[in-house]
């Protein structure tokens, strides 16, 4: 697969998907609806009330640390865990009585689990036959797969006798194999290493766009949800956080801990002084000037808040700006970082508070302009700044 | 560390090792001997082979030993294998403290007790002893070893591989049969192995539970040791050990080098792009 | 396999229980198709209510097994150690009486207990186990230490044939590994006859049929069920820590007692019990090494229950040497758990 390509399908499909929104669709009905489904273990909530609703054809992330109860929902959608509580749907049917082995849903596991004993193309062809396919078709079917996931050279080897990356192609092949109406993926790139990740990131798109396969992915790795999926579900202690499209919940995260689980930010903490159209202007004296937020719901004068601003989101520079008492934080540099592409400066407020501020590196420096215990001043453009209420 | 032995640890091993071998290899050695006295060499000899083949008794026991070994060694496999299983994958269940403690208990408890309550119940229930008693006394014992070794293998494979056979459209039923069984093969062939030598080693409990016609070449070893030491007795002693030692060392060997092959391979596999 | 571990409804159940009863496939939709009828749904619900299902048959196989041969005999063992021994077939008095009425009497003496705690010859081989268990287990302890460490000392390469060669005995048959020993050890054994050949002893000494044979038949029995624990345990410890030691100022000797042996306490204690348990209630060794005044339960047991025929007596000796095992077992079993909740 050649970057160029790689790079324009990704054009064509995120065109695409600014259309595509069924969840925004009232006439469109849920593939999947998780409705109200709690699962307890003794005393242990492991999911908490969650309900939820999977469009078709969607890639869907469920995100969040470990022990957040991603696993166990992607479990109970299999059907190795039964609900305590509440119902899975399938395309308008209650799955809460058919075991693993009759749900047309089939799961790719962190583990691979490839069956030891097998090699990769019995391996594959397994479900088929648990189904009584005739002969001809698993021969046909397998090799179709196979193909797709370029494993043709190595058909006749045993799961040990493969690399980690041919492992996962074997792993997704068998669980694709079967057409099923959801694929569930247990941090399906867990164990690989970066590189082969971010490419076979983008080898899992194409393939689901290729099947049209609904697939629900379990990961902890926020860049790889960010760049997999059509939506993702931010769960923390068992609960759903926010529901949203990558660059939402990027840009308008609905809380502080959202706001820190994906990307880096600056949380700044303040008081909503008054309302100004449809901007708030908020006192903080962490950051020791008012701050004017973008278009916000109003909120009444007074009630904490937190401003949160993502650091490439800052403007960082030697001179005052003209008005330094609105969006303007000055502090001195504190740490630099370089990573080439980017610097990442940490700037000590005069309130102590400590905010991270990243410039491009447009031009190749010799002399940094700026550098350590500068004064310098930090701009940011008002809709950059998010109001959080808790 | 430097690796590498001190002339301590040289010693340890070699006298360790002689400790544990010389007795065996004199009871070996000893079998050739031409003279009935054990201490005395007059020359090497199989005759002691012979008349241990001529005599009836003798082999009547073998004959009896290797059918019990057979039988109870085969049955508690699959007590064994079921055993394991259902420690390891049938969750929590009424009585499973009492289950996993009938499986350790025999494990630890001395032979002379196992051996009398079984004849002691055989008796209560007026079962006629023979062949049968000692087969289920063996079975009873050896499926507990059975149960543990298969167990320990159960309990390091990964689980997930056999959700994946029932994400697939596998039944749980076949899922044992199809995955599970292949892949803890090993330990159940172990097992079956360890089995059959308890099952041919041992005295007390056959000795305890068997009837008229049902004597165990060990309570026949037994029973002539007690008179002193024969030529005959190390060649019967020499072949025992000789076919045990052969099984193990055959089944090691091949398992381990399948697992070098199993390791090269996988090396390869890691190594190409 | 994946169970319902809570309430769920019966519908769910019988999809469990359609494909966890039957292991094939055939019988499985047989199974599925049948549900269809009421009749035989309602048959599976009432077994299924009764908490029965293809994963209780499962169990009750192996189950039924050990509570028919492992249990109920030692209850039955229980039971006749209260009775009273009497010439006849059975050798003992029933516990359960009938007499007239329907009234059952139950005839339960302790007086085998009692004659237990009378006669010292009882009480003297209990001490006597427990005396040669432990001294056995503290000499195989010695001899195995310095084997194990000998053993992860030596190259990588030949791990694997020192570890087969610790084994190997383990498998071969006890009452032959004992009996290579009378040839050894009697007076006109092949140890007199060397040491006298090389002129170090002018008399044969008597081993055979003395506690020193019986400790050596232990030590040497049950070396391997010492060693392996050990070279288990020294086999997974960092060597860097002997590095780190040294590094820092440590002879390797004084890091031998300081930093590998406290690690290897876990080791030792498990080779430990593993030799002092079956030391104790051991038979064959006593009987065929140790003499007369060789004193060891495993033995009393077998002489008052084959040459005495006293089976209640018998029993009452069992039940006690099980009480005197209990001790060591409970504290291994526990000491286990603790090692595996700390790898976990």
């Amino acid at each position: 697969m050649s970057d160029s390509g790689t790079a324009e399908r990704n054009s064509s499909t995120s065109a695409a998907r600014k259309r595509w929104e069924p969840w925004n669709d009232p006439n469109e009905r849920p593939h999947v609806q998780i409705a109200n489904v709690t699962k307890r273990f003794g005393d242990f909530v492991a999911v908490d009330n969650i309900s939820l609703d999977i469009y078709q054809r969607e890639f869907f992330s469920l995100l969040g640390p470990s022990g957040c109860g991603k696993t166990t929902l992607l479990r109970m959608l299999a059907g190795f865990e039964l609900p305590s509580d509440g119902q899975i749907l399938l395309e308008g049917e209650d799955m809460s009585g058919v075991p693993p082995y009759q749900r047309p849903v089939n799961m790719m596991f962190q583990s691979y689990a490839l069956f030891p004993h097998m090699n990769v193309e019995t391996n594959i062809a397994f479900g088929l036959k648990q189904d009584g396919v005739p002969k001809p078709e698993i021969e046909r079917r397998v090799a179709e797969v196979i193909d797709m996931v370029q494993l043709n050279a190595f058909a006749r080897r045993k799961p040990h006798q493969l690399s980690g990356g041919q492992r996962q192609r074997v792993a997704l092949a068998r669980s694709l194999v079967k057409k099923p109406k959801m694929l569930l993926l247990d941090e399906p790139l867990g164990a690989l290493d970066k590189n082969l990740r971010t490419q076979t990131q983008f080898e899992l798109m194409n393939i689901q766009e290729e099947t049209g396969i609904t697939f629900v992915i379990v990961t902890h790795d926020q860049e790889e949800a960010m760049t997999v999926s059509s939506r993702i579900a931010v769960m923390d202690h068992g609960k759903i956080v926010q529901v949203s499209t990558p660059a939402e919940l990027y840009e308008y995260p609905n809380s502080r801990y959202v706001a820190d689980f994906i990307g880096e930010v600056n949380i700044l903490e303040g008081r909503v002084a008054e309302r100004e159209g449809d901007h708030l202007l908020v006192q903080s004296s962490e950051a020791g000037c008012t701050i004017k937020t973008g278009p916000s719901a109003d909120e009444p004068a007074g009630r904490q808040v937190w401003i949160a601003i993502r650091p490439e989101k800052l403007n960082i520079a030697l001179q005052a700006p003209p008005e330094t008492g609105v969006n303007c934080l000055s502090g001195e540099v504190w740490d630099i970082g370089y990573l080439g592409n980017l610097s990442i400066y940490h700037v000590k407020l005069d309130s102590g508070k400590m905010v991270t501020a990243t410039q491009a590196n447009m031009a190749r420096l010799i002399e940094r302009p700026i550098t350590w215990e500068d004064r310098v001043y930090l701009t940011w453009a008002p809709d950059a700044a998010v109001v959080l209420l808790n | 560390m430097r690796q590498g032995l001190t002339w301590f640890n040289s010693a340890s091993l070699i006298l360790g090792f002689l400790f544990l071998y010389l007795p065996i290899a004199l009871l070996v050695i000893y079998s050739f001997n031409e003279s009935r006295l054990v201490t005395v060499w007059a020359g090497f000899s199989t005759k002691w082979y012979s008349e241990m083949w001529n005599n009836e008794g003798l082999m009547n026991a073998a004959w009896v030993t290797f059918k019990v070994a057979f039988v109870a060694s085969t049955f508690a496999t699959v007590l064994g294998t079921l055993a394991g299983l259902i420690m390891t994958r049938f969750g929590p269940f009424r009585g499973r403290t009492l289950f996993s403690g009938m499986i350790y208990a025999p494990l630890v408890m001395p032979e002379v007790i196992t051996g009398l309550s079984l004849l002691l119940m055989f008796v209560a229930i007026s079962l006629d002893r023979g062949f049968v008693t000692v087969t289920i006394a063996h079975i009873t014992f050896s499926m507990c070893y059975v149960a543990v070794v298969v167990q320990s293998r159960l309990i390091t494979f990964d689980r997930s591989i056999e959700e994946a056979a029932m994400d697939l459209g596998c039944t749980p039923g076949r899922t044992f049969l199809q995955i599970t069984l292949p892949v803890i093969a090993p330990a159940v062939v172990a097992g079956w192995l360890l089995s059959f030598t308890l099952s041919l080693d041992d005295l007390v409990i056959a000795s305890f539970t068997t009837g008229p016609g049902a004597t165990t070449l060990p309570m026949k070893i037994y029973s002539q040791v007690r008179l002193g030491v024969t030529p005959e007795i190390n060649a019967v002693c020499t072949i025992l050990v000789g076919l045990v030692a052969t099984g193990v060392l055959v089944a090691s060997l091949v398992t381990r080098r399948q697992e070098m092959q199993r390791e090269r391979e996988e090396r390869a596999a890691q190594a190409a792009p | 396999m994946p169970e319902p571990t809570e309430k769920t409804t019966p519908g769910a159940k019988i999809a469990y229980l359609a494909g966890g009863a039957a292991s094939t496939g055939l019988i499985a939709g047989l199974h599925a198709r049948l549900l269809l009828f009421p009749p035989y749904r309602l048959f599976v619900l009432a077994l299924i209510r009764m908490g029965f299902s293809g994963r209780s048959l499962v169990i009750a196989v192996p189950y039924l097994w050990l509570l028919a041969f492992f249990l109920a005999p030692f209850l039955i063992v229980l039971k006749i150690s209260l009775a009273e021994v009497v010439i006849a077939q059975p050798p003992y008095t029933p516990l359960f009486v009938f007499i007239e009425d329907g009234f059952i009497a139950i005839q339960a003496s302790l007086d085998n207990y009692l004659f237990l705690m009378e006669d010292s010859l009882y009480w003297k081989s209990y001490l006597s186990s427990l005396r040669i268990a432990f001294i056995s287990t503290g000499l195989t302890l010695l001899i195995g230490y310095p084997i194990a460490y000998g053993m992860i000392r030596a190259p990588k390469r030949w791990r694997f044939a020192l570890l087969m060669m610790v084994i190997l005995p383990f498998w071969t048959s006890f009452l032959i590994r004992v009996y290579a020993w009378i040839g050894i050890l009697k007076k006109e054994g092949l140890l007199n006859l060397a040491l006298m050949q090389l002129g170090i002893i002018s008399e044969p000494l008597t081993i055979l049929n003395t506690d020193i044979a019986v400790y050596i038949g232990i030590v040497y029995s049950y070396l391997p069920f010492m060693v392996l624990p050990l070279y288990a345990n020294l086999e997974k410890m960092d060597l860097s820590l002997l590095e780190a030691a040294a590094d820092l100022g440590c002879r390797p000797i004084k890091a031998f007692w300081v930093v590998t042996v406290p690690l290897s306490v876990p080791g030792i204690v498990a080779g430990c019990f593993l030799v002092f348990i079956p030391a104790l209630g051991e038979f064959v060794i006593p009987d065929l090494l140790g003499g007369s005044q060789t004193l060891m339960i495993g033995k009393t047991l077998w002489s008052e229950f084959f040459n005495n025929r006293d089976w209640p007596l018998s029993s009452a000796v069992a039940v006690i040497l099980l009480l005197v095992l209990v001790i060591p077992i409970v504290l291994f079993q526990r000491m286990q758990e603790r090692s595996a909740r700390a790898e976990a």
